[in-house]
């Protein structure tokens, strides 16, 4: 039904303008609600009632059901806070972010040259370097834990002992390169994603900037110093806050290579809560070292993003 | 330049190719040393066996079936909350669309302990749903399609108005093909996390019958022994469906990374 149907005369063009001017608007703001709601319903379920419910629990001793637990106020977060694990598995996790963060962003950015400087078989660096992204955690674990990190047999120490260099290194088993080891996986397994951002960066830099620059008689390391580097300061700034979020979290690759071994040294604070949680069944005070790790990354978010308005009112 | 880039890509793919190589090898040969890429004879036994051995095939159909049904969910009931936020007006909207902002704060990762003790509670736990419905309400996605359809020109849909097209209609036959680009990007970029997600299904799936392909053969690998040839065989199993998805959209794939990765923030 319109509201032209109420017009019956075509001698009132003015009057039959009128109604279908406000039946337009009404339609603007009908049903909005019916839209969003089966959204809001799944949201407040699946996200909204968890963190709020998990808050309770984590002033609660509940186990692993959630039920019989007893209001315990904040013992849960003050003996987290004296709990050497969660200290040794937080610095674990910010140590893994600090590691992997600076290669995965500069490897990310000089592929993304590479790639786009070349502009032939575009297929096969996209396909190199990209495809490892695609697979699964699972995948990737499995591949480095049974045949790339083993010693003496896996494929690294086998690598290095065709170069003539020494093998036997403990990759996944020696505390003093397992950490490092699983950067390097997941340097190899993520870089792809950093590198398609860099690319289609670079994709953007209008063409005429470096026509203008070369009749100018600036060089290809001018231009690359001159213009390149400094467009993608905007997008370096964007992969390194999804990275850093990205690292903080890490759980799957250090779970199914080390399990955070040997001897805890990889154990990322996910790992804390999955034991605390669902093997050591205590969910209260799982979701009270949970929310010492959420207050972590609300804290890095913000930090980055004063930097990040810092940055950009210097650009100006 | 061009040298180092292809030794650099060369590279990059060795560890698959290792992994491929160990597969084809027989299972007494895995672990000779020095390094040899194919063994006495080429032989595709780890597969038979480990495809015989019978999970493979179930936890393939599990995670193709969890990722298509969360990537139908999620863009449609994120696109129907993007078109209600950015098109309709109504008490509330704006409240209702700031929370669902501050929402893309919050990493699906500290919920674990309470979200576990919920779904026990519903009776979801080792079910489908217990691993889809966490995962397909996802605020990030509603921010980029708010972004998208505000773009969109507000006289295509007056025009169907005015011939008395419904609110439902006009999103259906006229916003929804128009977004045509930024839906597949979501789409994509939905299914390739559902389909490589690893810690909630692991947590929410205790029976062997309802895991996906990640969580399975990470639960099953102590039974594989010293199996290389096996392990391996599987995780090329494992590894071949989104790699060969890949291959077939390949720029659209790098299209919505881009565009998902950089509209994210």
């Amino acid at each position: 039904m319109t509201a032209t149907t109420t017009v019956a005369a075509p001698a009132a063009p003015d009057e039959a303008a009128a109604p279908r001017a406000v039946g337009v608007r009404r339609r603007w703001t009908e049903h909005g609600l019916l839209f969003i709601a089966p959204f809001l319903l799944v949201y407040a379920l699946f996200l909204i009632w968890p963190l709020a419910s998990g808050v309770g629990m984590s002033l609660s001793s509940d186990n692993i059901s959630g039920a019989g637990g007893e209001f315990i106020g904040f013992d849960n977060y003050a003996e987290a806070l004296r709990d050497p694990n969660v200290w040794s598995s937080m610095w674990n996790t910010v140590w893994f972010t600090i590691l992997s963060t600076v290669p995965l962003v500069l490897t990310g950015m000089v592929l993304a040259l590479l790639a786009h400087h070349l502009r032939v078989v575009q297929w096969l660096w996209r396909l190199s370097w990209f495809a490892p992204f695609l697979l699964p955690s699972g995948v990737v674990g499995l591949l480095f834990l049974w045949v790339i990190f083993p010693s003496d047999f896996g494929f690294a120490d086998q690598l290095l002992a065709s170069f003539g260099l020494h093998p036997g290194i403990g990759w996944l088993t020696d505390e003093r390169y397992a950490m490092l080891s699983i950067v390097l996986a997941t340097v190899w397994w993520t870089v792809g994603f950093n590198f398609l951002l860099y690319l289609a960066a670079l994709q953007s830099i209008p063409q005429h900037l470096y026509e203008a620059a070369e009749l100018d008689g600036a060089g290809a390391r001018q231009r690359l110093l001159r213009i390149t580097l400094p467009m993608l300061r905007r997008t370096t700034g964007v992969v390194v806050v999804l990275q850093v979020l990205a690292s903080l979290k890490i759980f799957d690759q250090v779970y199914i290579m080390t399990g955070g071994g040997p001897d805890a040294s990889t154990r990322p604070i996910l790992q804390y809560v999955y034991q605390a949680g669902f093997t050591g069944y205590r969910i209260g005070y799982a979701s009270a070292v949970s929310y010492i790790f959420f207050a972590l990354i609300v804290i890095v978010s913000l930090v980055q993003l004063r930097l990040s308005r810092r940055n950009g009112e210097e650009s100006k | 330049m061009l040298v180092a880039a292809a030794v650099l890509a060369v590279a990059w793919l060795l560890p698959l190719a290792w992994a491929f190589a160990t597969s084809l090898k027989p299972e007494g040969e895995t672990t000779r040393t020095p390094l040899e890429w194919i063994g006495s004879k080429i032989t595709f036994d780890a597969y038979r066996q480990v495809w015989a051995a019978g999970d493979l095939g179930r936890w393939l159909f599990n995670t193709a079936y969890i990722s298509v049904m969360t990537t139908l969910l999620t863009v449609t009931l994120c696109a129907m909350a993007a078109y209600g936020f950015a098109r309709t007006d109504f008490r509330g909207r704006k409240v209702l669309y700031g929370i669902v902002l501050a929402g893309i704060m919050v990493p699906p990762q500290v919920l674990i302990a309470p979200l576990f003790a919920e779904m026990l509670q519903l009776g979801l736990v080792d079910t489908y749903w217990g691993v889809i419905l966490p995962q397909v309400a996802v605020p990030a996605m509603v921010f980029i399609l708010v972004k998208f359809f505000e773009g969109v020109p507000r006289e295509l849909e007056e025009a169907a108005f005015v011939d008395g097209a419904g609110r439902w209609r006009v999103f259906w036959t006229i916003v929804m093909p128009l977004s045509r680009p930024v839906l597949a990007a979501v789409a994509i970029f939905t299914f390739i996390s559902t389909w490589n997600n690893f810690l909630w299904p692991f947590l929410v799936t205790t029976d062997p019958n309802g895991m996906t392909l990640p969580v399975g053969l990470v639960n099953v690998q102590t039974s594989y022994g010293l199996r290389y040839a096996q392990m391996m065989a599987s995780v090329v199993i494992a590894g071949l469906p989104l790699l060969i998805v890949f291959v077939l959209f390949q720029r659209q794939i790098v299209r919505g990374v881009a565009h998902t990765g950089l509209a994210g923030q």
